[in-house]
């Protein structure tokens, strides 16, 4: 981990740290027995916020979580750093994908 | 990865550390199947509505207020290192992170209480 | 009193084994006493560590009943875990015989760190004036007293886990020289922090803090490391 790493990691963090309660409302807000596919998909079709703010969701945790994983996997496996970074930066990529996928999936009206 | 024979491993803060890095790596395998869910909208709201209804069981639901409880706890856990790493020192580390995990478990049973 | 102390001592390099020897307990008996009994009256091929035994030196230390202490200082009355004691060499360093470890790994670290005051005047130049009440000084005073002992090195599982970790004490002499307004090495310095197996490795556990004999804290220093380079890499300051 050096300085440049870090800044993105705690960065991303400071960010995400608002947004993770804004995901813990929602939650508490949304679930109940019963929810449908239908009550959720109503708020969040066409919706520029819900977009806005759960696309920068996924960017940035796509970022923060692998440098974490990076250094998880530099510390506690056999691999070396560098090959830990290749396979972070890979992850990270998948995150990336699949999450701006699913935020596209529930917006896109 | 080792861990000898060290006793202070008791340490709160120590486990605080552990939870962080064990919450961190529980959220990262959970994301990528949270995002193919929400991903089977792309297909129309059925295949979504079928999940929808399996996650109804409380087993399923029990495991949801524990990743309610790992998104909170990772996060408090993270905001008290980001104080800790910008502001001015506080001694009082083994309380905030005490504060942290009971906080997380509260609003995971609260969790728990509503949804089953 | 004819109690005894079940003491299990280290002996090996590497991967050995514990070797169990007997030993009177008495009051006021250091950690410090009972390895010297062994080695004087036991088994002379016991190679241990010691030199001013009253607290000022640091060389005493190594690991007993799980943690790192310095056995002059280390009342037996105090650890003493059921009649037992285990006593092993300093951790996350190699072994030269038995309880002594080969320090060079830790004092490399050091040097790695950029521990060492860079001076910014000669004989010739007027004494700099510090006031002993600045916040730098007050910050660097916090951390001066290290005496290289190696305890918060054979802590921290962050050293444990990563072989490129500079560790806490070199880390923590950084920061006390980071905050010495005489010092003109700052730049190399910070860049040396900032890099790989820097400050930014931390992760916080405080065991460094816990263990300490001085009562040092290792992981508010380095906090300051990285709130400094930080900014000076925001700034383009840092020599990459």
């Amino acid at each position: 981990m050096n300085v440049r790493l870090y800044v993105l990691q705690r960065a991303t963090a400071a960010l995400m740290a608002p947004l993770v309660l804004v995901h813990v409302a929602v939650i508490f807000y949304a679930t109940r027995q019963g929810l449908t596919a239908a009550d959720i998909l109503s708020r969040t079709r066409g919706s520029v916020l819900w977009a806005s703010v759960y696309g920068l969701f996924v960017v940035a945790v796509a970022i923060h979580g692998s440098i974490g994983v990076r250094n998880i996997l530099a510390e506690w496996s056999p691999m070396s750093e560098r090959h830990a970074g290749i396979f972070a930066i890979i992850l990270g990529c998948c995150l990336l994908a699949l999450g701006l996928r699913a935020v596209a999936a529930v917006t896109l009206p | 990865m080792t861990f000898g024979r060290l006793a202070h491993r008791s340490n709160v803060l120590w486990i605080a550390a552990l939870v962080h890095r064990l919450s961190g790596i529980a959220l990262a395998i959970f994301l990528p199947l949270h995002f193919l869910t929400l991903g089977l909208a792309i297909d129309g709201e059925a295949r979504l509505e079928r999940f929808l209804r399996w996650s109804d069981a409380p087993l399923v639901k029990l495991a949801e207020g524990g990743l309610v409880f790992l998104l909170l706890v990772h996060m408090l856990g993270g905001v008290r290192l980001l104080v800790l790493e910008n502001l001015d020192w506080r001694d009082e580390q083994k309380e905030l992170a005490t504060i942290a995990a009971a906080l997380s478990a509260v609003a995971a049973f609260i969790f728990l209480a509503r949804v089953l | 009193m004819t109690e005894k102390i079940a003491v299990s001592l280290w002996r090996g390099r590497a991967q050995d084994r514990y070797q169990l020897y007997e030993v009177q307990l008495r009051e006021n008996q250091t950690v410090l006493d009972v390895v010297t009994f062994v080695q004087r009256h036991l088994d002379a091929t016991l190679a241990y560590r010691f030199a001013c035994r009253v607290g000022m030196c640091g060389s005493c230390a190594m690991t007993v009943n799980g943690r790192p202490r310095w056995t002059c200082r280390t009342h037996v009355a105090k650890v003493i875990d059921r009649g037992r004691l285990k006593i092993g060499p300093l951790e996350n360093l190699p072994v030269i015989k038995d309880l002594a470890t080969d320090m060079a790994p830790f004092f490399e670290k050091w040097q790695q760190a950029k521990g060492a005051f860079a001076p910014s005047r000669t004989r010739s130049d007027p004494i700099e004036r510090i006031p002993p009440g600045g916040a730098a000084r007050m910050a660097a005073d916090a951390a001066i007293e290290c005496i290289n002992c190696g305890i918060c090195y054979a802590a921290c599982d962050t050293v444990r886990w990563n072989a490129d970790y500079l560790g806490p004490a070199a880390l923590n002499r950084a920061w006390s020289l980071v905050n010495d307004q005489r010092d003109a090495g700052n730049p190399a310095r910070l860049a040396a922090v900032a890099a790989s197996g820097g400050c930014h490795a931390c992760h916080s556990h405080q065991s460094c803090q816990e263990h300490c004999p001085q009562a040092l804290n290792p992981t508010a220093s380095i906090a300051g490391l990285k709130r400094r380079t930080t900014l000076a890499y925001l700034r383009g300051e840092l020599k990459a």
